[in-house]
């Protein structure tokens, strides 16, 4: 794992890249270290409350830890009427989470979204951004299972 | 006529958006040579006679909006909107997957207009699988030397749907919260980094190199005479075929329905259509009867927008869509102004409200009320769309609401 330093410095030379470098950070810590974020505002010249303010603005980054595998249902109203309020609830039952929260293993992180860009097969999860189409509850158990 | 017409997707699967060398193959970057070779105002007036229009939603002229940039010492930036944040809409993801050179292409053609050698184009962040794509596509174009000495970066977004919003998309770019600016001024005069800036649509970029190539004469000629051109759909809900396709603007919204979409899933009867994603009007059976374009569309108090077709079958509970839609606006409202940030938060509110059984008249008619001042004192277009679903469905599905109501 490379440290937050490099990932940052490899962005610098963009100007207003902090948003590209906190996409960097979170590929791979799946969220944004707080040690990360003042090391980010350093880099771009930014008081650490602004980088927060920016962090936190985006509804894609997290500042708090997030388990291995993030899973974002959306909920938007095409994905609504197909039935994700019943896939919401098959999947907090399955992984004993609600929304916003981790599997105690830091496994699974369950989170909402609106849509995906992916209505064309609806209902839509993602799982670390990878999107997964006409999502029922056995395909459900499929998807989850996959993740080792 | 019940045919698709297909412009910008006329070779989607048969070419590889990646390579240029396909893309050339079938006709690609001749347009940009052309307009490289034109005067620059020349230019400008072709693509102004063709009669382009931005298919982001707010339907400017194309050639009018790169006319106001003035062209002095400073840089000058050609920005292309791929936020696609619109729910119920991925064809701008569609255009890429199938013709992303086309948008380059579009992209370097503006560029050559407005005198600017450096574009960006801002991808959602939910769509990192075609950000990599875009880069590899930008790679072979300039490989290829088909885009001279014009640059493209990719630049990606948070999921924030207020950052579809031309001036907070710029302040996205520059790195800041994506909070929608006061205009003026205009992006086209202070823009990116404070300096001049074309924003259009993906959609509109691809459209440029077919007018050119093909003259504007051709172009204006294709489809409803004030918004002419194709449009690409995406069709969601209860239709057989959930998919996208590229029509003509004049291409009726019923056709779109019944003859494209195959009709309402399950045999089912019809309800309403929302067309242009979650801010658009709900729109009733008796006006299916209209031709997609923007200003038919406007003409029976709906909108185009996105091209995004949401259909609902006579079993869908109305209200209830409408209560999801307004958790949405509240959800994504930026919160930089206190019309959109306490309204949306109150429509929400009362939706609820009315959805669970438990408003009166009294309630609805402070959701009318709310309504009128967001549409007249919200910043941007966020706060004044957030109401309209909840009009459209008033007026044409009323006794959707008087059934909840105590
Ligand atoms: C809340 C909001 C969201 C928007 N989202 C988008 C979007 O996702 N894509 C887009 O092209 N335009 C979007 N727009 C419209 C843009 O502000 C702008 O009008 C457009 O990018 C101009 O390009 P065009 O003239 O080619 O349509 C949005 C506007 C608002 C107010
Ligand atoms: S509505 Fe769920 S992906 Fe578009």
């Amino acid at each position: 794992m490379s440290n937050y330093t490099d990932i940052i410095a490899s962005c610098q030379g963009k100007k207003g890249g902090i948003i590209e470098a906190f996409h960097a950070i979170q590929e791979q810590y799946n969220y944004i270290p707080e040690e990360a974020l003042k090391e980010a505002a350093k880099h771009f010249g930014i008081p650490e409350a602004q980088a927060y303010g920016v962090a936190t603005f985006y509804s894609y980054l997290s500042v708090e830890k997030r388990g291995r595998y993030i899973i974002r249902m959306c909920e938007s109203a095409p994905c609504h009427v197909a039935g994700a309020d019943e896939l919401l609830k098959e999947m907090e039952s399955i992984l004993g989470i609600k929304v916003g929260e981790t599997t105690a293993d830091g496994k699974f992180t369950l989170e909402l979204t609106e849509c995906i860009g992916q209505c064309q097969a609806t209902p839509v999860i993602t799982i670390n951004s990878e999107p997964h189409f006409d999502v029922n509850k056995a395909k459900l158990a499929e998807i989850l299972a996959s993740c080792k | 006529m019940a045919e698709e017409q297909r412009v910008i997707l006329e070779y989607a699967d048969k070419i590889d958006p990646k390579k240029a060398d396909d893309y050339i193959k079938v006709g690609g970057y001749k347009g940009l040579e052309k307009a490289r070779s034109m005067d620059r105002k020349a230019l400008i007036d072709e693509v102004k006679k063709s009669g382009l229009r931005g298919r982001g939603g707010a339907g400017f002229n194309a050639g009018m909006k790169w006319s106001f940039v003035p062209i002095k010492d400073e840089d000058r930036y050609v920005v292309c909107n791929f936020d696609e944040g619109e729910p119920g809409t991925y064809k701008d993801r569609i255009i890429c997957e199938k013709n992303a050179q086309a948008l380059l292409e579009g992209m370097a053609i503006c560029g050559a207009a407005i005198a600017s050698k450096q574009g960006y184009i801002y991808c959602r962040g939910e769509y990192p699988f075609v950000v990599k794509m875009l880069r590899e596509a930008i790679k072979s174009a300039k490989d290829s030397g088909a885009l001279g000495d014009f640059d493209i970066e990719v630049r990606m977004g948070a999921g924030a749907y207020v950052c579809g919003e031309e001036t907070a998309l710029i302040e996205s770019i520059e790195g800041h919260r994506g909070e929608p600016r006061f205009k003026p001024p205009f992006p086209g005069v202070a823009g990116l980094w404070a300096q001049p800036t074309v924003v259009n649509n993906v959609e509109t970029f691809a459209c440029l190199p077919y007018i050119m190539t093909n003259g504007a004469d051709w172009f204006a000629g294709i489809g409803a005479a004030k918004y002419p051109g194709t449009k690409v759909l995406t069709l969601t809900g209860d239709v057989e075929n959930a998919t996208y396709f590229e029509v003509p603007t004049n291409y009726m919204l019923r056709d779109v329905v019944y003859k494209l979409g195959g009709g309402v899933k399950g045999g089912k009867k019809f309800k309403a259509v929302q067309v242009g994603g979650t801010s658009g009007a709900f729109i009733p059976e008796q006006n299916l009867d209209t031709q997609i374009d923007f200003d038919s569309m406007s003409a029976i108090g709906a909108a185009l927008g996105s091209g995004a077709v949401f259909v609902m079958d006579e079993t869908r509970d109305i209200v209830d869509i409408v209560t999801r839609i307004s958790k949405f606006f509240e959800h994504e409202s930026c919160g930089k102004c206190n019309p959109c940030r306490e309204g949306t938060w109150r429509c929400r509110e009362i939706m609820e409200k009315i959805n669970a059984g438990k408003a009166s008249q009294k309630d609805i008619d402070n959701l009318m009320l709310l309504s009128r001042v967001m549409k007249n004192a919200a910043l941007c277009g966020l706060g004044q769309a957030a109401p309209i679903p909840i009009d459209s469905t008033l007026e044409h599905f009323g006794y959707e609401y008087s059934r909840k109501i105590v």
